[in-house]
């Protein structure tokens, strides 16, 4: 039973943050249409940002100019990839941002080399522990802070201006520009808000247990593919369940494995995409996402 | 007295190497609703997509003529700036945010106005010195309860998704988005298509009342019987061009806008079709 709490929580935590990386897809998604395959890199050059400032101004400063830093790239990305292509075919963009995907990680798999960079985090590994339980203080750290930024975001798309011309703009592109939205705008601060998200998943995904930002963090970034995919990739609340429910099924994949054993190592890698599959299976648009409607 | 008055010059629009529109050259006057007719595509949507500068969202674009609008000109603006400049189109088939309540629709439709407090010179001063922000949430509340008050119903259905209003209650939605801007020109793309005739008739009641209250409109129809009520002037469109234009009184009277839209029959043709019928042997439905 501890065994269980623990793994719960943990993949609780773990599935926040890969619900912060899926919002941000889902959000570019609703906002332009495109299938961003860069959002890795956009996480990547947070989360380095951050890591090379922190020894030097400190953790709070340095993350705050990490999420700038990913902010900008991303917000770059928009203005000098995507807005080119404006009216161009969807599927190109998305195999544009591929592009964008390898030109970034490759310069950052050189800037980071084979070093492990730490971010210098006021939790280190420090635990809490509640009866039998113990936990990561990380863990609720990024429990917390995912839950809030998503709310606050959750609360920004459903009450700002802001919020009303992204939906607008995601529901009829046409109609949202013939009321004063600009489309450019919208693009561009959905790029700039998912690059955000990812920066503070970075943080995350490289404190403890994790030893700190390597090459092998942008990995991470894939495990939010299937988080969106499950949510459906037009639905805000599904990327928070999808997140959710991919973190929850890594954690338990991963930590009874030895009673798994018969279906191999690793399942816990494998596990997120099984659970995809299934729902596809049973609901092709995702669980909460809005069904192809075809106008006849 | 050119306030606020829209003149398309020689404009020629396409799709790819399709012309759409070719020479075409429309007059609003202040306050005055101007219908444009023509059976599908005569042109009458690219029209108004040049002017609410959108053809390029289906793929088209403006190849030559200007369109201007209070003397400036808005070719070469963007569809979004149009707002604040005082063009407001509704776009044709209505298109609603369906997943979005009434409430957000309307909110929607006073997302370009803002810039519209520093833009436009009727109550640009009164604005400065209130502060924008409430200056603007004073418009936009001013803006809401007259909509309301021109569509009652959607006070009552706020809170429910557009996509479940029935056709009417959409065009309503439509048109109180549109209004929620304040625009001076109103771009109508065929309000009562789909519509049931008592619908469209309290659509075009409200249409009257829009210009009214000091909105030009100009309203592209292939209902001509609505349309010539409602217009002062109207352009009858062929194949891209403009084939008849004049007083709407006028227009009403035309044999030949009577016979091509107004489905009134002349005698003669009558007794054509008449002959024609009785000349031909009827068919029975499977000679067995």
């Amino acid at each position: 039973m501890t065994t269980f709490v623990e793994l719960l929580i943990g993949g609780l935590s773990t599935g926040s943050v890969y619900a912060l990386i899926a919002l941000g897809f889902v959000v570019i998604f609703k906002a332009t249409e495109v299938v961003n395959f860069a959002h890795a890199s956009l996480l990547l050059a947070g989360g380095y940002v951050a890591a090379r400032l922190s020894g030097h101004i400190g953790f709070w400063p340095a993350l705050a100019v990490g999420i700038a830093g990913a902010a900008t790239v991303g917000a770059l990305v928009e203005f000098l990839v995507i807005r080119r292509y404006r009216g161009g075919e969807h599927s190109v963009l998305a195999i544009a941002t591929i592009g964008v995907d390898i030109v970034l990680l490759t310069e950052f798999t050189r800037l980071i080399g084979t070093d492990v960079l730490t971010l210098g985090d006021p939790w280190g590994d420090a635990v809490l522990t509640f009866g039998s339980v113990t936990v990561p203080q990380t863990r609720i750290a990024a429990l917390a802070a995912a839950a809030l930024l998503i709310t606050a975001f959750l609360l920004a798309f459903r009450y700002t201006s802001w919020g009303v011309a992204m939906r607008a703009a995601a529901e009829n592109r046409e109609a949202a520009a013939l009321m004063g939205v600009r489309l450019g705008r919208v693009s561009l601060s959905a790029w700039a808000v998912a690059g955000a998200l990812a920066a503070v998943a970075a943080l995350f995904l490289t404190v403890f247990p994790t030893p700190g930002l390597e090459r092998s963090t942008s990995f991470a970034a894939f495990k939010a593919f299937p988080a969106a995919i499950i949510g459906g990739l037009d639905s805000t609340a599904g990327a928070l369940a999808g997140g959710l429910i991919v973190g929850v099924t890594e954690a338990m994949a991963t930590g009874y494995q030895a009673e798994l054993s018969f279906l191999g190592r690793g399942l816990g890698d494998v596990a997120p995409y099984l659970v995809m599959l299934l729902v596809l299976l049973a609901r092709p648009a995702g669980l909460f996402g809005t069904r192809e409607l075809t106008r006849v | 007295m050119t306030a606020a008055s829209l003149r398309v010059e020689g404009v020629t629009a396409g799709y790819g190497p399709v012309r759409a529109l070719v020479d075409v050259s429309v007059d609003v006057p202040d306050g005055a609703v101007v219908a444009v007719l023509g059976g599908n595509g005569a042109g009458k949507s690219t029209l108004l997509r040049a002017v609410s500068r959108t053809l390029a969202f289906h793929g088209g674009a403006l190849r030559g003529g200007s369109v201007s609008f209070g003397g400036r000109r808005l070719d070469g603006l963007a569809a979004a700036e149009l707002v604040a400049a005082g063009v407001v189109q509704v776009p044709e088939g209505r298109q609603v945010f369906a997943r979005m309540t009434v409430a957000d629709n309307l909110r929607a439709g006073a997302l370009g106005a803002r810039g519209g407090a520093r833009g436009r010179a009727r109550g640009g001063e009164r604005d400065r010195a209130w502060g924008g922000a409430r200056a603007r949430a004073h418009r936009r509340a001013a803006a809401l309860a007259r909509v309301h008050g021109l569509f009652p119903v959607l006070r009552q259905r706020a809170q429910q998704r557009a996509g479940l209003l029935s056709g009417g209650e959409q065009q309503m939605l439509a048109l109180g988005r549109a209004l929620m801007a304040e625009p001076r020109l109103l771009l109508l793309d065929e309000p009562t298509l789909g519509l049931a005739p008592m619908a469209a008739a309290r659509i075009a009641d409200t249409i009257r009342e829009i210009n009214a209250q000091g909105t030009s409109v100009l309203l592209v129809e292939q209902n001509a019987a609505v349309a010539l009520k409602l217009a002062s002037s109207a352009y009858v469109l062929e194949t891209g061009r403009v084939a008849l234009a004049g007083p709407a009184a006028e227009l009403a009277v035309s044999d030949e806008v009577r016979r091509r839209y107004l489905g009134v029959v002349d005698e003669t043709a009558a007794q054509d079709a008449e002959s024609v019928s009785t000349s031909l042997p009827r068919l029975g439905r499977w000679p067995a």
